[in-house]
């Protein structure tokens, strides 16, 4: 079979599952549960993809465990985006030479 | 220029560096699955989501049915349509069809989660400038990688691919400072995600799978136990979005 039908099914399949919802809901959500739901959606799933997932992401798993210490330690820091994830990435990438 | 629009671009720079070292890989793995460059690119550009094309490749490689594929796809990028969901609520009023069918594209895991980290309602030119660079990374790294893959030295590469849980760590850490009901939803969603990687048989359900199912269980919980306070939500142009607003997340790129 042509890739592209592959490709062109992948693509359509995936932009229908984040676009129905997103014009479906149509206003603010009344339900308080529903609407607590939605408030928690994004930290429990981005914690959920980041442990213990990041543990077995490539690199030395020390180098990780110190890299993720740092960007929590960061965060509560109060540092911004950019300057925590970079700090991650440099820690895993100078680890990378020790170990 | 817009500056929305800008700020948008801005909070994308991150995300696409990030991106770019992630597709770079994907696009090593596909030409080694005999993809051919181009078509890899095409699938990164109209696709945008790195374990749905990982598990792509392999319904291709084996020469898999359409119907396998469609059933691929929807287990593994299941959790988009809950961030879709949640996304609609942060979303300015009023925002039109055409305009949500564009943002609708680029929703990714971490566009939705710089997105709701943002301190304000979401504009339809901050969407469009934070998911252009990020689109633009996530296409030419794949493009890079199949043509050029031995190119990036191994350890650039992986150091890069920890970027993007940084910036994962860089939005929930502040929240679950500032409120305990985050915290707990966070420590909820660790649990059940490890459940899902040591337990036997739980650990057989695929990765995308299981991370809807751990933000379902986890925000349910902290739906039943710690509801928030209708004043948080009924205002939604004056509040600044479900992290405190004293968090800022460019503080010193800005200042």
């Amino acid at each position: 079979m042509n890739v592209y039908i592959y490709i062109l099914v992948m693509a359509i399949v995936t932009y229908l599952i984040r676009m129905l919802p997103l014009t479906l809901i149509k206003g603010k959500i009344k339900s308080r549960f529903l609407r607590s739901f939605l408030y928690y959606v994004p930290y429990a799933c981005l914690t959920a993809m980041t442990f213990p997932a990041v543990f077995y992401s490539a690199g030395h798993v020390i180098g990780i465990i110190a890299a993720v210490l740092i960007a929590i330690l960061l965060a509560l820091k109060g540092k911004g985006l950019i300057t925590v994830a970079l700090a991650g990435s440099l820690t895993v990438f100078l680890f990378s030479f020790i170990v | 220029m817009n500056k929305e629009f800008k700020e948008g671009l801005k909070s994308g720079i991150p995300i696409a560096l990030g991106y770019f070292a992630v597709s770079f890989s994907l696009g090593i793995t596909m030409v080694a699955a005999g993809i051919s460059a181009a078509q890899g690119t095409v699938m990164s550009l109209s696709n945008l989501t790195s374990a749905g094309e990982f598990a792509g490749i392999r319904v291709i490689a084996v020469g898999g049915t359409l119907a396998e594929m469609v059933l691929t796809q929807i287990i593994i990028n299941l959790r988009y349509s809950l961030m879709s969901m949640s996304l609609t609520q942060k979303l300015e009023e009023g925002i039109s069809l055409w305009k949500k069918l564009i943002i609708a594209f680029g929703n990714t895991d971490e566009i939705f989660a710089v997105a709701m980290s943002h301190q304000k309602s979401l504009k339809f030119s901050f969407m469009v400038g934070l998911q252009l660079l990020p689109i633009v990374g996530w296409t030419l790294g794949t493009l890079l990688g199949a043509i050029a893959g031995n190119i990036m030295p191994e350890r650039v590469s992986i150091a890069m691919n920890v970027m993007l849980y940084g910036m994962f760590i860089a939005i929930v850490v502040p929240a679950a400072k500032k409120s305990k009901p985050v915290l707990m939803v966070a420590c909820i969603a660790v649990v059940f995600s490890c459940l899902f990687r040591y337990v036997p048989i739980l650990c057989d359900i695929s990765e995308g799978l299981a991370i809807s199912i751990c933000t379902v269980a986890a925000a349910v919980l902290g739906a039943i136990f710690f509801p928030i306070k209708d004043s948080d939500l009924s205002t939604p142009k004056k509040r600044t979005g479900p992290t405190n607003p004293k968090q800022k997340i460019f503080t010193d790129e800005n200042e």
